[in-house]
């Protein structure tokens, strides 16, 4: 497309397009459809981690009052995709097989959910599950990462295919870090983490006929949901229908079908009626994934110049003992430096727990703890500046690949980072700088994500008066997606923002994959694009038949629209008033319904987006608490759409980054296999008070390889590498490093 | 509170009104209790909810958003049920069910209350404001407009709680400095992370001595 795209002109950036419905309450999330003659469902979960369900007894469930139906493996109708394939029919996140709810009477996991009690209320239905009783046939279960490590297993998609992410990774020699002038070796552990989107996993589903179903649910993608249910109940696709105009949050843990929402759209089938499901907090620990407990060890080898020697980088990642889940926690060691020497190894550790599933900067985030946080301990064993180290490794190619960039604009970063957070103010020796009784450290560290972008279509329509609606079925769970898809169309076609409409969030709606992977604005944008040019097209022949040669010979690029006129660039005489051109036309509107791609440029080119995130924590010597001060946010992610949004994408990304850093951690009780941390009383998040102010500098610059929008990406990389930031800030503040996440006062006592 | 101007009106209380129906309801709760294989049998012929339509449910009057309502709630039922569920307001947002979140933040008599861990049946003759009751036709409060114009949100889920909150934060005194909204806004979390913008509009709300 054209290299002018946001020089055509300058413009505001947007408040969020759906902000007023936000700040009203009129927006409208999975829970909060009210159907006719609605009935209430509430998860039973087991009790035991591994076993057999002996007997339930629900006899006074059932009597309850406003309780009309228990529903478990004991009485569930027949769920045709279960039978017809042996299988669960949705899609498992990389690898074995989503768990069938109600299937039979296994028990994977603790809290797996085991039956449902709908109800005419939603007290009635609590009351209801608090009185089935369950026995079991228990079996001893594996829930103690440290203790079952060595049982680790090479992922079966690494076995099948040698080119797989997860499968070993040689690049150079060995045994190179055995002879290198400078060697650390280190093991570094983040525990699981939960998504805790403050929104709780919730479902209405409405069998409005036999064959038909609509389902309002918390997904991060409708289409891919609606085949999973389609092919559930073995149903047309187009008889399923999914709704999910506002999602509150999900971070990850919509890009999974799970138990709950099978066990509602089955309920809904078995009590003939609407049945909503809201998961409890609690259940949000158990039943809709996390970030897997990760064990890595890293050996880097370096010079004494600071030109990497080695690295060697190994981890475990905990998944369930039903599905494989697998993430790229190693890829950002094979491509951010210029080592000629790196290996990397990944296993699974398959454990007697629910399946993890990706969590914002998924793979990448706990992998840049490690490699981060080592790359600063070499560049303090070498005696240089973290900074100057990295830049001394910095590679102008993809070592990986072997490939060019498409862009990469690091330089940039961390020039601005260093300005912004003060950076001269760091000394090299820890534990030298303090700000009256506390300590004082500087830290950074690094991210990326790949510029992944899948196809999408988008729906445009114009009116007579110009207004510009269009319809895509992508979601979103709060970046803002249609306030960047009303710019990048107001950008392409000149219509004010306020006369455009971005419709999403059905499964009726155009094609689009899910909302995941940093790569919405890149693959949707395009498409909108597309369809804004289409538009124009139309025009032009339109105008070309009414007007004369002017309009002919015009390209879409060529024209724009201002104040319901469409203008020739170039041309101040050739303009059209559009209801003039749609009247003589005899038309109401036009519209245009356009498909965008991928191109063939990932064959050739290495595209990814880059942050730099730089931290400045204060430590206090006495408690160990730390307080982190300031947070800058370098980010080279291409063009940056919306600037707006995209600001608070970046702050909510080091928001997240602190959690990790300082907080988050889900601590599980061996004996019987169940989290301690159920709420957010002891699974602590960051809250006002510990989020400081947080300065985000875009370098947005197009990256025109990467798709026509030229954006790469900012989801991701908002939070990958801000975890190694505040640790690499506590050791210059202390000296004390801190492998094992989060960094609570307990690990920095004794300073 | 005293700086709440609310400009809905008291409705005269009528304790003795709810009273007399509270001890007709609970004598045939009663009656109900000893004969409990009747309301199982009414269940069997899916009577269940019309029994407990009547006789397990307790008055009670409140005002929301300034309509005053009269309902028959469940005694065990939260504030916020009964707003999300029986009122059709789900503004009010459940995050946690805890009291842990904030998200299902309204206002009681001006003050600031989780709504989740308020039972309906205590708010006899109160005035519940919530987000839906915060605008005056097309014009937004201030701090909804705050919120807009700062980003002060994302996902929109922990938003409303935000504002409820950050209305009463100034209200309570507690707005005066950044670090005092903080601390007093730290109930009220935030997954997504638009904190800082959050602080941006309640200081500026503050600042410009709006109402609030």
């Amino acid at each position: 497309m054209n290299e002018a795209f946001f020089d055509k002109k300058e413009y505001k950036p947007l408040d969020r397009v759906d902000g007023r419905l936000k700040v009203t309450g009129a927006a409208k999330y999975s829970a909060e459809y009210a159907l006719p003659n609605m009935a209430y469902g509430v998860l039973v979960g087991s009790r035991i981690a591994k076993g057999t369900i002996k007997s339930i007894d629900s006899k006074a469930a059932e009597r309850a009052p406003g309780v009309l139906a228990v529903i478990s493996h004991l009485n569930v109708i027949k769920i045709p995709g279960y039978a017809a394939r042996g299988v669960h029919p949705s899609e498992p996140p990389t690898g074995g097989q989503p768990l069938r709810v109600f299937y039979d009477n296994k028990v994977y996991s603790n809290d797996q959910p085991i039956a449902i009690v709908v109800a005419t209320s939603l007290e009635k239905a609590q009351y209801g599950a608090s009185l089935v009783k369950v026995q079991y046939d228990q079996q001893e279960h594996q829930t103690d990462f440290e203790a079952n490590a060595k049982n680790a297993v090479i992922a079966a998609a690494a076995k099948k295919n040698p080119k797989s992410p997860t499968a070993d990774y040689d690049r150079g020699q060995t045994d190179a870090f055995e002879t290198a002038p400078f060697r650390i070796e280190a093991e570094y552990v983040l525990p699981t983490e939960m998504h805790n989107p403050m929104e709780l996993q919730a479902i209405t589903a409405h069998w409005e006929a036999d064959d038909r179903l609509t389902i309002y649910d918390k997904v991060q993608g409708t289409k891919t949901t609606q085949k999973t249910f389609a092919k559930e109940w073995d149903v047309p696709e187009q008889n399923v229908k999914v709704i999910a105009t506002f999602v509150g949050g999900a971070f990850g843990n919509g890009l999974h079908s799970w138990p709950h929402e099978s066990a509602a759209i089955i309920a809904a089938k078995q009590v003939k009626r609407p049945v909503k499901v809201v998961l409890t907090r609690e259940q949000m620990f158990t039943m809709v994934g996390y970030r897997p407990r990760t064990w890595q060890k890293i050996q880097m080898g370096a010079a004494k110049d600071g030109k990497l020697v080695a690295i060697n980088h190994h981890s475990i990642g905990q998944t369930s003992t039903y599905e494989e889940f697998t993430e790229t926690t190693l890829m950002q060691t094979r491509m951010m430096y210029a080592s000629p020497n790196v290996s990397t190894r990944y296993r699974l550790l398959p454990l007697n727990v629910a399946t993890p599933i990706w969590m914002r900067g998924p793979g990448e985030a706990t992998g840049a703890f490690a490699l981060e946080s080592a790359m600063d301990e070499m560049a303090h064993a070498i005696g240089m500046d973290p900074i100057e180290f990295r830049l001394a490794n910095y590679t102008e190619t993809d070592p990986d690949k072997n490939m060019p960039w498409s862009t990469k604009y690091m330089r940039e970063c961390y020039e601005e980072g260093k300005k912004r957070i003060g950076w001269e103010n760091r000394k090299l020796k820890p534990g030298s700088v303090r700000d009256g009784e506390w300590l004082v450290g500087y830290g950074m560290g690094t991210g990326t994500f790949g510029a992944n972008r899948g196809p999408a279509t988008v729906k445009a329509e114009l009116d007579l008066e110009g207004n510009l609606v269009m319809h895509c079925a992508i979601t979103d769970i709060g970046p803002g997606t249609a306030t960047a898809m009303v710019q990048v169309a107001s950008n392409t076609t000149g219509i004010a923002p306020e006369k455009i409409t971005f419709h999403l969030g059905s499964s009726e709606f155009p094609n689009a994959g899910l909302q995941g992977g940093s790569s919405t604005v890149n693959s949707v944008g395009p498409a909108v694009q597309a369809a804004c040019n289409a538009l124009k097209e139309q025009l032009i022949t339109m105008a070309a038949a009414k007007s004369g040669p002017d309009f002919g010979a015009a390209k879409p690029d060529d024209i724009m629209f201002e104040k319901g006129e469409i203008q020739l660039s170039g041309k101040s005489s050739a303009k059209l008033k559009l209801s003039d051109l749609f009247k003589q036309n005899n038309i109401q509107k036009i519209e245009a319904t356009q498909e965008s791609k991928p191109s063939e440029n990932g064959k050739k080119y290495s595209m990814n987006a880059f942050s730099m995130h730089f931290a400045m924590v204060h430590v206090h010597p006495f408690t160990g608490q730390v307080r982190v001060k300031k947070i800058v946010c370098c980010a080279d992610a291409g063009t940056i759409v919306s600037p707006k949004t995209a600001e608070s994408q970046m702050i909510g990304g080091a928001t997240g980054g602190i959690g990790m850093a300082l907080t988050e951690d889900a601590v599980m009780d061996h004996r019987f296999g169940r989290y301690v941390t159920k709420d957010f009383g002891d699974y602590h998040v960051p809250v006002h008070a510990d989020v400081p102010d947080i300065d985000v500098y875009f370098v947005n610059k197009p990256d025109l390889l990467a798709d026509p929008v030229g954006s790469k990406g900012l989801g991701e990389i908002a939070i990958i590498g801000v975890a190694p930031a505040i640790a690499n800030a506590v050791f210059n503040a202390t000296g004390k490093r801190v492998r094992h996440l989060p960094i609570t006062p307990d690990k920095l006592l004794g300073l | 509170m005293d700086k709440y101007k609310s400009d809905i009106k008291p409705e005269k209380e009528d304790h003795h009104e709810s009273r007399r129906d509270f001890l007709k309801t609970s004598s045939i709760l009663t009656a109900i209790a000893v004969a409990p294989a009747t309301v199982a049998k009414a269940a069997e012929y899916n009577l269940g909810e019309k029994i407990s339509a009547a006789f397990e449910t307790t008055p009670v009057n409140l005002t929301v958003n300034g309509v005053k309502k009269q309902l028959a709630v469940e005694p065990r039922s939260t504030l916020l049920d009964v707003l999300r569920e029986q009122l059709d307001l789900t503004g009010t947002k459940k995050g946690c069910d805890y009291g842990q979140c904030g998200a299902c933040t309204v206002h009681v008599n001006g003050q600031r209350v989780l709504s989740c861990l308020s039972l309906a049946v205590m708010q006899e003759g109160k005035q519940v404001t919530t987000i839906e009751g915060l605008a005056k036709g097309d014009e937004l409060h201030p701090m909804q407009k705050a919120f807009i114009k700062h980003d002060g949100f994302q996902c929109g889920y922990c938003t409303p709680g935000q504002i409820m909150s950050g209305i009463a934060c100034i209200n309570e005194g507690h707005a005066d400095s950044k670090e005092d909204i903080k601390e007093f806004m730290s109930g009220n979390i935030c997954r997504c992370g638009a904190y800082p913008n959050i602080v941006k509009a309640i200081q500026e709300v503050k600042n410009g001595g709006q109402r609030s």
